[in-house]
């Protein structure tokens, strides 16, 4: 198939960035994203030029390393799907595409389609733990779980924190990801102590960074490879105020 | 106090904020279009359905209220309200905006709605609506076509909406409103924390209703009187 694309190309975190143009005429349609970007970047290495940056890990939809908006859709046009598993048979003959990074203040473009995602790793750094004495290996299911709560606890937990909610969010608000990360260790009793001040620490350094606030437009659940419900919002809204009112802590 | 503040200092505290004040000026919102029916009640005693709760609401609270207090007392709370609510909404909407300095260059939207893209402006609308609703029925001082009259509820609001432009604002102001609430409602449940697997899926339906019956209602009040059902 043949395909138009538009890529976002920037040299560096300080130069001005824009789009370039680029046709490719025999993408296959089991070629993943990732590989027709692939394709692309062996033929401008043949012809001397830079080849598109771009971020990728596992290419297995796990890691959470990758990550583009395709044509205005975070990941590409299909759901609960990442952009390194998404397939060119999504994709029409002769269509057009629009690859741009990630937008927003919090995630500097390095390089092309290369963001620094690292904000959200500063918002797991102040709380996205337990704290659990060293010592010996405690016994496998020495605290029983309940059904219910292991469920939501690992719903939330699939949270790649690839940063697409971010992305797709009109307010590039990082509210999705935050609450996923506090009820995934806030449901569980190993999490539960340090559940009123994690997640005033995470929401204080979720500010902290520029993120903006969430507007519930529900746009990152849509856009979630994961399919991270915005009820964890709803959640990290109710444990935030209760943390406050409880537990209140001084930054 | 200090949690108050340390909570208002955040973005979901300035956002708790607005929910709060929200659930006061939905409920102002549906008890003053509950009043606003009495409009198509038969007149008793001399005096239309509507004089006659206009002047209850001025002697409420009565021996305990002088007359008069009751209202200024739930106009101080909602001025108030409003005010903190515009407050809350323009510091955030300031963070969010420089939270995407660069724009994409294409857009495809999911699941927000124009409601919900559009709750500031809608916002603009409904302020500029309240100054000019107060200063048309409340002091009586924009008086397009009619003379105003203190007390007379059900003349100033025939006389009022005779004015095809004044009626027609009051419709365009109340589809902005129905919009503003049909986000507002299910946002603020959300903001408050209010979810649980069970009612989820009622929560949009409760803010699709409340936006429909107070735009229907509300709007019927300027086309029953330019239509001469009213009058
Ligand atoms: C007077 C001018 C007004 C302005 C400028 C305004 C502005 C806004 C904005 C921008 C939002 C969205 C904020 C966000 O999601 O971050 C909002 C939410 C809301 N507004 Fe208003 N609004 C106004 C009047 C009203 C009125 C009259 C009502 C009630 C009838 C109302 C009820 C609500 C509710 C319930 C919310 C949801 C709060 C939440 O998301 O938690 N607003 N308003
Ligand atoms: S490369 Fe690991 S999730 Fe796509």
């Amino acid at each position: 198939m043949k395909l138009k694309l538009h890529i976002w190309r920037q040299t560096s975190q300080d130069a001005p960035g824009a789009f370039a143009d680029y046709e490719l005429d025999d993408v296959s349609p089991d070629m993943s994203f990732l590989e027709m970007l692939d394709v692309l970047n062996e033929r401008l290495i043949l012809d001397e030029q830079e080849p598109v940056v771009f971020d990728n890990d596992c290419r297995e939809g796990i890691c959470g390393a990758c990550g583009m908006v395709i044509n205005g859709h975070p990941h590409g046009p299909q759901k609960l799907t990442t952009t390194c598993q998404l397939h060119m048979r999504k994709f029409r003959d002769g269509d057009e595409l629009w690859i741009e990074p990630w937008r927003a203040k919090a995630f500097p473009v390095l390089r092309d389609l290369m963001v620094d995602r690292s904000a959200l790793d500063r918002i797991i750094e102040v709380g996205g733990y337990v704290s659990v004495n060293t010592g010996g290996v405690p016994d496998a299911n020495a605290i029983p779980i309940g059904k219910g709560v292991a469920d939501l606890s690992m719903d939330a937990a699939a949270c790649i924190g690839c940063g697409a909610c971010v992305a797709a969010c009109p307010n590039a608000s990082a509210s999705l990801f935050t609450a996923a990360k506090i009820t995934h260790l806030g449901v569980l009793p190993q999490g539960e102590i340090e559940r009123n001040t994690r997640v005033q620490e995470m929401v204080a350094q979720m500010d902290e960074e520029a993120f903006g606030h969430c507007t519930n437009h529900g746009e990152c659940d849509a856009a979630c490879p994961k399919g991270i419900s915005v009820d964890f919002i709803a959640r990290m809204n109710r444990d935030f105020v209760r943390g406050v009112t409880r537990e209140p802590i001084t930054r | 106090m200090r949690r108050v503040l340390t909570l208002y200092s955040t973005t979901i505290g300035k956002k708790v904020v607005m929910a709060v004040t929200g659930i006061l000026l939905v409920g102002f919102v549906l008890g003053h279009m509950i009043g606003n029916l009495k409009l198509y009640l038969p007149a008793h005693d001399g005096m239309a359905a509507i004089d006659h709760y206009g002047e209850g609401l001025r002697s409420f609270g009565a021996p305990f209220l002088a007359h008069g207090q009751f209202l200024w007392i739930a106009r101080s709370v909602l001025i108030l309200a409003v005010g903190l609510h515009i407050w809350s909404a323009i510091s955030l909407k300031v963070r969010s905006n420089a939270a995407r300095p660069i724009a994409y260059k294409r857009v495809a939207y999911e699941d927000s709605t124009l409601a919900s893209r559009t709750m500031i402006w809608g916002g603009v609308l409904l302020l500029a609506f309240i100054v000019f609703h107060l200063l048309h029925f409340t002091t009586g001082t924009i008086t397009p076509g009619f003379d105003f009259e203190h007390g007379a509820v059900f003349a100033n609001v025939t006389g009022g909406f005779s004015n095809v432009g004044v009626a027609i604002f009051y419709i365009v102001a109340m589809v902005a409103l129905a919009m503003h609430l049909y986000h507002g409602v299910w946002s603020m449940l959300q903001t408050l924390g209010a979810n649980h697997p069970r009612y989820n899926s009622w929560r949009k339906k409760l803010a699709l209703a409340i936006a429909i019956i107070v735009a229907v209602a509300n709007i019927s009040f300027p086309v029953a009187v330019l239509t001469g059902l009213v009058g």
